[in-house]
């Protein structure tokens, strides 16, 4: 295999890396408007719920499992908070707390029933899913609450200024806890021992076992971590729609797992970094966007999701496939 | 061998349910020594290990002595400490992370959330490395690695936790002879640093060159240890199933006819290259070549699973195009994948289901339903015709013994009236006594007019079965031998070179 190939298919990052380029050429060509500071700060806040879900999701995936209840988690500690907050005026900071201890339960069931059924982990958090938001919907009556306070719904500026064009360029609290999320996914994946036990059962359970990692506490870890995120998102998410709703995020999980799958991150489990999660997330915002600015219906993206997954996964498979082709030539 | 002793076992059993899987055994391994310690798929082998591993615990009675301190049993953990390491068949490694991660992953458990002391795991890393006088790229990752060097890093792992018995499951079964040599070349190294190594086994393998001791287990007990120059092939085929095993070579010259199945400069890139051969009726063709030769990957192009970028294929003279493996089985091409214990039974599956599980389309009506009836006589034609002792076709296949599963699944292959079957490996995994039984069922195909291809890395399976021999090397056809002209001593040169 030529050795351009063997760059574009060796890594999915540089891949990815390279699409990203090309695309950000493309467009900053055909509108003027895209490679502006305040287009590109307004695109970042606005992924960074997706990011902040697709860190967890990325944990997850390395673990080698998969989870799909995620944004009935973030719904149940979103609503959680706002009405604690709201309702009951419990300080923020206890309520915050607790909604997040909320996520991290969650998430422990998924691993608690992944590890004691030892089924797939796709099937319990359909379950889990169902039952999480059916639950959500029951104690609530799917009654939002809009008055949220102001901190939360009018969001916190860390930077503020006005570019040569006139547009206002914010730095908000969605930007900086999206920033601190994949600054700490990355340090706990790679700088922490549990997070190199989570590559390590990722990437071959059984051996795994076999060396005494401690495989409740890698899926314990893995789940809750996510759990703790999607809380988090849900925070930042009600903030940016000012309320909290029952069901706001139903329907997002595809759009994080693209994310996470478009950065590299296996579903069979062991691969995936951070870098491919910032990746994928930039690529899927510049294509949305990019659209967006070129006037196409966004009923379309769904399409450019869906084509972008199976290229990224044509191309990983390709990759695999032409590395055991290698492999066969050069043990002969 | 004056040696200490590191390891002894005294009167030890280990009963599951009601089969003994071991008895009474009495057993020692002297540090620093190398021994091999063989019996066939079921002889008590792996509960042994996994014995030893600390997985299981023996029955009461037994008492393993490890350096003079006395052991009912023991757990993983003391397994460990007392320096007892296991490397299994598949290696146990994670090929998702790095040579340096793979050796030293011990130090990076516990403790959660602190980092990997990644100079302590380098400095573990290098000394087991030098320890073998290896060096690999500590950062390339395992999965990028081929084989051998594989091994490499399992055993720095066992060196790295301080090992001083190491257990090598089947190590050489995917090396070639110069592999092998570098294998034997560490282990020669660590034998002088006073590890003992046991080899396990199914068969006697190159590893005895360097082995002082063999012992043989069969079905639980202990057969003998035995001074390693005093075995052989034979003496321990006989020593493993208690029965001898005449090997005759069964070449045949067969008369030049039409052939079978021709196959003319084939071709796909990456796997094998200007592969020609021809395959006559009632001829069997051994295939022989090491794993990643290209031998699956001809067989699977040959069956249509995957297509020819050159050269092409004839059936009885005329062209043969594959488009999927629905042409090939329509031309009378049977394949049988590599497959453990059986020629691709479901041993849960009654009789009659495997055998007409090849010709269900043949068995429907004119609605495409299949008729119970008709598929229960179809079965039942094949059982009296093959004399399958059984209680009644409805029954699971796994009820039955070896030889009559066999014919089980010459009754299922015989009813595609297939005119070539290409057999992959038929015999992986399968111990002495039923690979005869296999044999048997081939020789009564090709009798019947079937022209078969036998793949095999094994060199005694296709020089006493096969009527002539191809030897495939890096994708290409590199010899062709007549088992009796050329002798298997030959052979295996020309395999291992």
């Amino acid at each position: 295999m030529p050795k351009t190939l063997r760059f574009v298919f060796g890594r999915t990052e540089a891949a990815l890396g390279a699409a990203i380029v090309i695309t950000a050429i493309v467009l900053s060509l055909s509108s003027p408007y895209f490679l502006t500071v305040a287009n590109l700060v307004d695109l970042v806040e606005a992924y960074s719920v997706t990011t902040i879900l697709a860190a967890g999701v990325f944990v997850v995936l390395v673990s080698g499992g998969i989870d799909i209840s995620f944004t009935a988690t973030a719904s149940a500690a979103q609503y959680l908070a706002a009405y604690l907050i709201v309702s009951r005026g419990v300080p923020a900071v206890s309520a915050l707390a607790l909604a997040a201890l909320l996520g991290i339960a969650l998430g422990s069931i998924n691993a608690l029933l992944t590890y004691h059924l030892r089924v797939v982990s796709i099937i319990v958090t359909i379950a889990t899913s169902s039952i999480y938001y059916a639950l959500l919907i029951y104690f609530t009556d799917a009654q939002e609450i809009y008055n949220l306070p102001d901190w939360w719904s009018n969001g916190v500026s860390f930077f503020r200024t006005e570019t040569a064009a006139g547009d206002i360029v914010r730095i908000t609290l969605p930007i900086v806890v999206m920033i601190a999320v994949l600054a700490l996914t990355h340090q706990l994946m790679n700088r922490s021992r549990i997070g190199r036990q989570v590559y390590a059962f990722g990437g071959n359970p059984e051996a795994a076992s076999r060396v005494g990692i401690n495989i409740l506490k890698v899926q314990l870890f893995a789940y809750g971590y996510l759990g703790l995120l999607a809380a988090i998102a849900g925070f930042i998410q009600a903030g940016r729609v000012h309320q909290a709703v029952p069901t706001a995020m139903n329907g997002q999980e595809l759009n994080v797992l693209a994310v996470a799958i478009l950065g590299g991150a296996s579903l069979v489990g062991g691969i995936g970094s951070t870098g491919g999660v910032i990746l994928g997330v930039l690529f899927l915002a510049m294509l949305q966007n990019g659209l967006n600015l070129l006037g196409v219906s966004s009923y379309f993206f769904g399409v450019v999701t869906g084509l972008a997954i199976l290229a990224s996964i044509t191309m990983t498979g390709l990759a695999e496939k032409y590395a055991r082709r290698r492999r066969v030539t050069r043990t002969g | 061998m004056a040696a200490a002793q590191f390891l002894a076992l005294t009167g030890i059993g280990k009963r599951f349910g009601g089969t003994k899987a071991l008895d009474a055994i009495d057993w020692s391994v002297e540090s620093g020594e190398v021994h091999c310690l063989v019996g066939e798929n079921g002889s008590g082998k792996s509960t042994l290990i996994k014995m030893l591993a600390g997985v299981h615990a023996p029955d009461p009675g037994g008492v393993i002595t490890i350096d003079g301190a006395a052991y009912d049993r023991l757990t993983p953990h003391q397994a460990k400490t007392l320096g007892i390491q296991v490397i299994f068949q598949d290696l146990s490694l994670f090929p998702n992370l790095t040579v340096l991660e793979n050796i030293a992953i011990d130090l990076e458990l516990g403790a959660a959330l602190k980092p990997p002391p990644l100079a302590a795991m380098r400095a573990a890393a290098l000394a087991a490395l030098a320890r073998l006088d290896a060096h690999l790229p500590l950062d390339a990752r395992v999965g990028d690695l081929p084989v051998a060097q594989r091994q490499i890093v399992a055993i720095c792992r066992g060196l790295a936790t301080n090992a001083r018995l190491l257990f090598m499951d089947e190590p050489t079964a995917s090396l070639t002879r110069h592999e092998v040599d570098l294998l034997l070349e560490s282990v020669r190294r660590l034998k002088a640093q006073g590890v003992a190594i046991v080899f396990v086994s199914h068969r006697l393998e190159e590893v005895v060159e360097i082995a002082e001791r063999v012992t043989v287990l069969r079905d639980g007990r202990l057969v003998g240890t035995y001074p390693a120059a005093e075995i052989d092939d034979h003496r321990l085929a006989e020593l493993m199933t208690g029965s001898r095993i005449e090997h005759k070579v069964q070449a045949r010259r067969l008369d030049a006819t039409q052939p079978t199945l021709e196959v003319r400069n084939a071709g796909r890139s990456g796997e094998f290259v200007d592969v020609s051969f021809a395959l006559h009726p009632g001829e069997i063709l051994g295939l022989i070549g090491l794993l990643g030769a290209g031998r699956t990957e001809l067989a699977l192009a040959l069956f249509g699973m995957t297509p020819l970028e050159s050269g092409e294929i004839r059936v009885n003279g005329a062209p043969l195009k594959l488009r999927a493996n629905r042409d090939a089985v329509a031309a009378g091409i049977a394949y049988v994948s590599e497959d453990r214990l059986s020629l691709g039974l479901n041993l849960r599956q009654s009789i009659a289901d495997n055998v007409s599980v090849t010709v269900l389309d043949d068995l429907t009506d004119r609605f495409g339903l299949i008729s119970p009836g008709d598929r229960s006589r179809m079965a039942t034609g094949w059982v009296e015709r093959l004399g399958i002792r059984i209680s009644h076709v409805d029954a699971p296949v796994h009820t039955l013994s070896g030889g009559n599963q066999q014919r089980v699944v010459l009754a299922k292959w015989l009813a595609t009236d297939p005119k070539v079957l290409i057999l992959d490996s038929p015999t992986v995994g399968v111990d002495i006594r039923n690979k005869q039984g296999i044999y048997d069922v081939v020789r009564e195909l090709a009798a019947r007019g079937v022209a078969i291809l036998l793949i095999s890395d094994e060199v005694p399976e296709v020089y006493f079965n096969a009527d002539r021999i191809l030897h495939m090397r890096d994708g290409r056809i590199a010899g062709s031998f007549v088992p009796g002209e050329t002798s298997e001593h030959a052979l295996a040169e020309a395999l291992y070179a």
